[in-house]
């Protein structure tokens, strides 16, 4: 197990290289940069450029630098003294933006994660044990529009709904009276009010997928003939379903982790958009409309980072969860 | 895919292996396949299996009328994407009416005109149905004039307003008083284009690596599997994201769409590619690839002749379900304005109008693209999942 962990571990930092080569090509590759975007923006009110001016802006960022050169100033910044260089358009420091955002889009994250699993769990054993049943249809049915329904479409048909026949219109996780507060109970028990609908918003599609892999998973193994040796037995049907074949269905559940930020990452920038929450997604789309290069950039870095963590997190649960995924790493190691 | 249980040897004629002796296992409980187990050739069991499942073959008729729509999205709009009507901005749907009461009792389509009223400040039309004008509504009335498939103009209209100076919105109109009905007709076909030419895209990529990696295995498959775990890692929307700006804004709409096509496809094959590896890798080790190789065949013969066919089905599966992937995909960077650029009409430039709680307020029909991306998904996941059931023989 150590061997498996240590190696799995080491397959991050290749990985890793990889995601942040390719979050620094992907905000080079747009024609044009920042500072052509904000000169064109400049002369199209009419305002003059001083040439020098441009020139000293852009030996300052080393726009004209070659593109490794380009890439190792920003990544040694980030490794090395954690600084992920200036946003253009704000003109503060990525990281201060960064982490505002991110702290927010992780509770999201891990709240989702909780609630998928809380629904997911109980239909997705009823739907199984009692297959064809009437709830059974129902949930598939559900399941099936949850999962077809983009987030972004259930968010405006929420915001339409509460717009229509409660009168307010949604937005934000922070009440207003709370926005400059600092963190206290009320303010805590204040976003959890408003953050239980994005969740639910957001973890439809996840919840979905979840119930129906564990519904087939189920279903596969109650065929087996250890459940009909269990119930032969006489152990009770609860214990006869509860002991082996779900704990044997539940890895989709811990596989979870790994995708559920790069998919919630995807929800959250629609559904941020739509219910304006202050999260990682909108600001990242902005920032790669306005080609805000570092700002972009940083953010797919620690998304990716984040997403491979998560991976790694839940294949090491998978491998201490179920002894067949651990035994048959060992062999191929 | 997991490890098969033991695999009867294959018939006699190997191109059409998995045919015969598993027919009788998928046969049982079933009275309609009880005749002619045997003898009947894949395809047809395929068939039999399929038209069982009630929620495929209507998930099958529905495509085909998404299919239909696409195809001849100019005849079936009730008017042109792009025309326009000051007077009718935000209007809504007019209901159809079959039968005329007013005086004794008339069948025939018809809808009630509005009685519109301008707020004199904010300039926004307000709508009331006006129950004394009617507008007469047929099938195959002239119209707006289009160019069909750009090679001739013509026209006629599938449905639409039979009075020469009356237009009627049967799914309402849009800020610009654009018909929404025309509009998500011509939606219909860029969706669901994009998502056929982007799976079309990755089925060859996914095809080659995915075959390349499970046939040889060692050092290739390594390689490759280590790039598909790499592209699966990095978190998909944000790589669209970035890929979809660097998409020149004054490129036209053809090289938009393509790129973004290819965008798409560049991550969707990686699923694909994976699915064939599998199936690659479980066949490797069957005795009748085995006994062809003895034979002598050739290695592209061993896999277009002997592997190919008995996966065919589940790749058609895969990529059923796949499709689905690719509109929700283009859908998504349409509504953030980092997919199709408008002139461009396609479900997700559509949403983007109703991105703003003020238009879905006034205007809820705004919605509808959204509804028809639903349906879309559904309907391709069922019949995704119908091909999937009925093609795999230990049902």
């Amino acid at each position: 197990m150590r061997r498996y962990v240590i190696r799995r571990m080491l397959y991050m930092v290749p990985t890793l290289f990889a995601i942040s080569l390719v979050a620094f090509l992907i905000i080079q590759l747009p024609p044009g940069n920042f500072l052509s975007a904000y000169i064109a923006e400049l002369s199209a009110q009419g305002q003059g450029v001083d040439n020098a001016q441009v020139r000293a802006l852009e030996e300052r960022y080393g726009l004209n630098d070659p593109f490794l050169v380009q890439y190792w100033n920003w990544i040694s910044g980030i490794v090395l003294s954690g600084d992920f260089g200036q946003s253009f358009q704000y003109h503060r420091d990525v990281a201060d933006l960064m982490w505002d955002r991110i702290g927010l889009t992780l509770v999201l994250a891990v709240s989702t994660l909780l609630l998928s699993w809380a629904i997911a769990f109980p239909i997705g054993v009823y739907s199984a044990v009692r297959q064809y049943s009437v709830g059974d249809y129902v949930v598939t049915v559900v399941g099936f529009v949850g999962l077809a329904t983009p987030n972004f479409m259930l968010a405006l048909i929420f915001a339409w709904i509460s717009y229509r026949y409660f009168g307010e219109s949604v937005g934000g996780i922070v009440s207003r009276e709370y926005a400059d507060a600092a963190w206290n109970i009320g303010k805590v028990m204040d976003v959890v009010s408003n953050l239980w609908i994005p969740v639910l918003i957001i973890g439809t599609a996840g919840t979905a997928a979840l119930i129906r892999v564990l519904r087939a998973n189920l279903l596969d193994e109650l065929r087996k003939p250890y459940v009909t040796t269990a119930r032969a037995k006489g152990l009770p049907e609860w214990r006869v379903i509860l002991k082996y074949p779900v704990r044997m269905s539940l890895s989709p559940f811990i596989s979870t982790i790994g995708w559920i930020l790069p998919t919630l990452v995807g929800g959250e920038v629609m559904v941020s958009i739509v219910l304006s929450l202050e999260t990682t997604g909108p600001l990242l789309v902005e920032a790669l409309r306005n080609q805000d290069m570092y700002l972009a950039g940083s953010f797919i870095l620690v998304l990716g980072t984040l997403t491979v963590i998560g991976t790694l997190l839940s294949d090491l649960l998978l491998a201490w969860w179920d002894p067949r995924i651990r035994y048959q790493h060992v062999e191929r190691v | 895919m997991g490890p098969l249980p033991d695999r009867p040897p294959p018939p006699e004629a190997p191109s059409a292996p998995a045919a015969s002796p598993a027919a009788p296992d998928a046969a049982v409980g079933s009275a309609a396949n009880e005749a002619l187990p045997g003898d009947a050739p894949q395809r047809v069991l395929i068939w039999r299996r399929f038209r069982r499942n009630k929620l495929a073959v209507t998930g099958a008729l529905v495509l085909c009328a998404f299919a239909l729509v696409s195809v001849f999205s100019e005849f079936v709009a009730p008017s042109t994407p792009d025309a326009y009507n000051a007077a009718r901005t935000y209007a809504p749907p007019q209901r159809i009416h079959f039968v005329d009461t007013s005086d004794g009792f008339d069948l025939g389509m018809y809808v009630y005109d509005y009685r519109v009223e301008r707020d004199p400040e904010t300039l926004a039309n307000t709508y009331t149905v006006d129950e004394s004008t009617k507008i007469p509504v047929g099938l195959f009335v002239r119209g707006e004039p289009y160019e069909m498939w750009g090679l001739f103009t013509a026209d006629r209209h599938l449905i639409g307003s039979s009075h020469p100076e009356q237009d009627v919105y049967l799914l309402g109109a849009d800020r610009n008083g654009r018909d929404m009905a025309s509009r998500i007709a011509h939606g219909t076909r860029v969706s669901m284009s994009i998502g056929l030419a982007g799976v079309a895209l990755s089925f060859v990529l996914g095809l080659v690596l995915g075959g390349l990696s499970g046939y040889l295995g060692g050092r290739v498959d390594n390689t490759i599997q280590r790039a598909i775990e790499f592209l699966m890692s990095i978190p998909t929307i944000p790589l669209w994201m970035g890929l979809s700006a660097a998409v020149p804004r004054d490129w036209n709409s053809v090289q938009t769409y393509l790129a973004i096509t290819v965008i798409l496809s560049l991550i969707g094959w990686t699923d694909l590619a994976r699915v064939v590896r599998g199936r690659f890798l479980s066949l490797r080790q069957e005795d009748f690839v085995t006994a062809a190789r003895l034979d002598g065949c050739g290695t592209g013969r061993i896999i277009g002749r002997h592997m190919l066919p008995s996966f065919t089905s589940h790749i058609i599966a895969s990529l059923t379900l796949a499709v689905p992937f690719m509109i929700l995909a283009e859908t998504s960077l349409s509504f953030l304005g980092l997919g199709l650029q408008p002139p461009v009409v396609s479900w997700g430039v559509l949403l983007q109008e109703a991105q703003n709680i003020h238009s879905i307020a006034n205007a809820p029909w705004l919605l509808l693209p959204g509804v028809a991306v639903t349906v879309a998904v559904l309907v391709l996941n069922f019949v995704g999942d119908g091909v999937r059931d009925a093609a795999d023989p230990y049902r």
